[in-house]
């Protein structure tokens, strides 16, 4: 009588839901489930997209796989596009790895940019382009990586917060953009018309093939940077728990200052790509937000490089695709294309979520409460 | 059960889809393809004139929805060439682009596609890159921004003039709110104020610039600031609604670009209407003729208008403005008149223009005419785009 009160006490306790965490599941079902998410949230993109237009539901698909597959510039732009946002995710991975959330991505890329930018504009045309490509590599990594550098000493040496730090540098270097735009453009209209000098050269007659080797040869390296060095590992252990770290000889300050310099340098050459390799000018528009959509790519694909081939592609994907949506459907606007793939990302990350977790209610709990007490015996 | 909902659901796809199929292959009078590219969205109160206009030309000129695509929010680098390009890759005829700094990728675009037109709005090369396909646009939006100027005056007037309609030098004093510090800009505000001038001879003016054309929070505390140092009127060369929502908060009238804003404190606003241009553009097109290298529209040939005038515009505004726009159609009045401002107090007799703009910013072009006993700078004569880039005195520029 009296184990059945206390037992009753325990149940009243308990919240309605709660959450415990999954043992692992098989990589099949994992595939499975967000392919689920995926074709569920494309099916309520359809038909939002339908509602706001008079275009039916099946058309939106037609478009969004027109807008990423439709043609042979359009699949490369993708390639392209793929390549960079891989690039700021590799650019991210060892900092988050190390559990360094730098949200500086936008600003690390273009400061990387704008030194390429510079170069070409004060050097061009006074110097062979193998040169002047080969001035614009340094500078674009020596910038990224000193913006990579600052956050990093403050917070080795004095413990700053690091996203403050990193996201507060992105507007410096949007304001350093603006800046040099002025000075730079003597009509005033603050557009800097693409430069003629320093345009890296075309693989093959392809003028997408070099960004997309790179970047994929970049991941790669990482992937074997993170798994199979004694950095890495390195990183993994200040991550995991910098007082291990401490304990096993590790100089947290070293990693962190060092990862942080690779970090922003990675992003640099990012920069750098953009200012030599595809647009040749610079806005404060350049880094196109990636900074950030890099760290979805990185979540979602646990940190892994290899995997954010995957992950960098499907974000590509939808938001190219959904620029034909955009056109296709008439709206003149990106609020139904954003709400889109914000719903597409939210889908994705719910699963994610519950691949992790699952709930557990009050019921099921009382049982399971019951079956730990028949193991456990004399706990009342 | 469930089979059976599924088949209903499938047959009523099919016919759906059908329907659409069937619809669109009904009449299509003309079978050529136009696409818009737009900085950014309706949202915009600039794209959004140019995304009206486009709609109704379209529609005027009998394209289904089919034939014309608008594509916003692309960005002034390669993505616009990228943009530009695939629209050629699927058979469009011609492609229009609305953003000054689109103008390098278009021509990049040209190139590659001669046998597809490209136009563009306030671009300056046209006349000098000579390709049959590349064409500029724009419009004598300074003719509608000197009215604009008048409606300004009559409100200061009315708010702050004596027996004799006289406004103290305090009380004289206005506010521009502006998105870059060239030619395009200093032009309208130019005429702007020479059109308050006209009205109000004792006028000063401060400009103010934000950096960009799109800056919601930025052109707000612009306007603000601006208020707070004194200004009277306020009126703005930039693309949201910051400046009119600042004006209305602290109740200060504003003279608007674009198009009407809705608000209590909105007096008038000039704007480009495109949908001449467009139309002219899709004839060309449809008829296989050629598009002028540099077309600009005009107060007489119903590119530049101004709107109906606003709850806050003081009483007899639409007569004066009526009056005046018969003159400057005639010739009689022209809004850049040397007598009627100085530059560094002294009147303008010669002014070399950059006209050519071949990127070494050097003038080449005198620009200063007479004609029937009046001297003026001839703005938007040589090239469509403006090239009246000089600060007159009264204006001062804080940057």
């Amino acid at each position: 009588m009296k184990k059945q009160q206390t037992k009753q006490d325990q149940i009243k306790k308990e919240p309605l839901l709660r959450l415990v965490k999954r043992d692992a599941l098989s990589a099949k079902k994992i595939v499975l489930i967000y392919a689920i998410a995926i074709v569920v949230s494309l099916l309520l993109s359809a038909i939002i997209c339908s509602l706001f237009s008079s275009k039916n539901p099946l058309a939106f698909f037609a478009a969004l796989f027109d807008g990423a597959f439709g043609s042979s510039r359009r699949i490369w732009l993708l390639l392209q596009d793929t390549a960079l946002l891989l690039g700021v995710a590799v650019a991210l991975v060892p900092a988050f790895k190390m559990k360094f959330w730098n949200l500086g991505g936008n600003g690390q890329i273009l400061v990387g940019c704008l030194a390429a930018i510079a170069c070409m504009f004060y050097l061009g045309g006074k110097m062979p382009d193998a040169v002047l490509i080969l001035l614009m590599t340094v500078a674009s990594i020596v910038a990224g990586a000193v913006w990579g550098l600052l956050p990093a000493i403050f917070k080795a040496h004095f413990g700053t917060n690091e996203s403050l730090f990193t996201l507060m540098l992105n507007y410096i270097a949007t304001g350093l953009v603006s800046m040099f735009i002025t000075i730079w453009v003597k009509s005033g209209s603050g557009v800097l018309v693409p430069l003629n000098q320093g345009h890296f050269p075309e693989l093959f007659g392809n003028k997408y093939l070099l960004t997309v080797l790179v970047f994929v040869i970049l991941a790669v390296l990482m992937y074997v940077y993170l798994n199979y060095t004694k950095h890495g590992y390195e990183i993994a252990v200040v991550g995991d728990s910098p007082n291990t770290a401490k304990y096993i000889g590790i100089d947290v300050k070293r990693v962190i200052i060092r990862t942080m310099i690779i970090s922003g340098a990675l992003a640099g050459i990012v920069g750098l790509f953009l200012a030599g390799g595809i647009h040749h000018t610079i806005s404060t528009a350049s880094a196109n937000n990636m900074g950030f959509t890099a760290i979805m790519a990185t979540w979602l694909a646990a940190f892994n490089p290899l995997v954010m081939i995957g992950t960098c592609f499907f974000i590509i994907f939808i938001s190219r695709g959904m620029v034909e949506v955009r056109g296709d459907f008439g709206f003149t606007n990106d609020s139904i294309a954003n709400i889109v793939i914000g719903l597409v990302y939210f889908c994705v990350i719910a699963c994610s979520f519950f691949i992790t977790y699952r709930v557990v209610f009050r019921k099921a709990s009382a049982k399971t409460a019951e079956a730990d007490e028949t193991k456990g015996g004399n706990k009342a | 059960m469930s089979k059976k909902i599924l088949s209903l659901v499938l047959v009523a796809v099919l016919l759906v889809s059908a329907v659409f199929a069937f619809s669109s292959c009904k009449d299509e009078k003309k079978d050529i393809k136009a696409a818009l590219i737009c900085l950014h969205g309706d949202s915009s109160t600039y794209d959004k004139n140019f995304i009206d206009a486009f709609k109704q030309a379209c529609a005027n000129k009998g394209l289904t929805e089919e034939q014309y695509t608008i594509i916003t929010d692309i960005d002034e680098d390669t993505v616009c060439y990228d943009k530009a390009a695939d629209f050629a890759d699927n058979g469009y005829d011609v492609v229009f682009a609305d953003s000054f700094g689109h103008e390098a990728y278009m021509i990049q675009a040209a190139k590659e596609f001669p046998d597809v037109q490209f136009c563009h709005a306030t671009g300056t090369k046209a006349h000098t890159e000579k390709l049959a396909n590349y064409q500029n646009a724009f419009a004598s939006i300074y003719e509608g921004r000197y009215l604009a100027g008048v409606a300004a005056g009559l409100k200061l007037v009315e708010l702050y003039g004596d027996a004799e309609g006289k406004v103290t030098d305090e009380n004289a004093k206005i506010g521009y709110v502006g998105a870059h510090p060239y030619a395009e800009v200093v032009s309208g505000y130019t005429s702007f104020f020479l059109g308050v001038k006209s009205i109000v001879p004792n006028v000063t003016m401060e400009v103010r610039y934000t950096g960009e054309w799109y800056d919601e929070t930025g052109e707000k505390t612009t306007a603000e600031a601006l208020i707070a140092a004194g200004c009277k009127l306020i009126s703005q060369h930039a693309d949201s609604m910051g400046a009119p929502t600042a004006c209305e908060n602290a109740n200060v009238p504003n003279v608007a670009y674009n198009g009407a804003t809705g608000k209590n404190t909105f007096v008038i606003a000039s704007r480009i209407d495109w949908v001449p241009y467009f139309e002219y553009m899709l004839d060309c097109v449809m008829n296989g003729k050629d598009i002028a290298d540099d077309w600009t529209g005009t107060l007489a040939n119903g590119a530049v208008k101004i709107t109906a005038v606003g709850a806050a515009a003081a009483p007899g505004t639409q007569a004066k403005l009526d009056e005046v726009a018969a003159k400057l159609n005639d010739g009689s009045l022209k809004v850049f008149d040397c007598a009627t401002f100085t530059v560094d107090g002294k009147t303008l007799t010669e002014y070399l223009a950059d006209v050519d703009d071949a990127g070494d910013f050097a003038p080449e072009t005198n620009v200063i005419k007479t004609e029937n006993g009046v001297t003026f700078f001839d703005e938007s004569f040589f090239r469509s785009a403006p090239y009246f880039d000089f600060r007159i005195d009264g204006i001062t520029e804080v940057k």
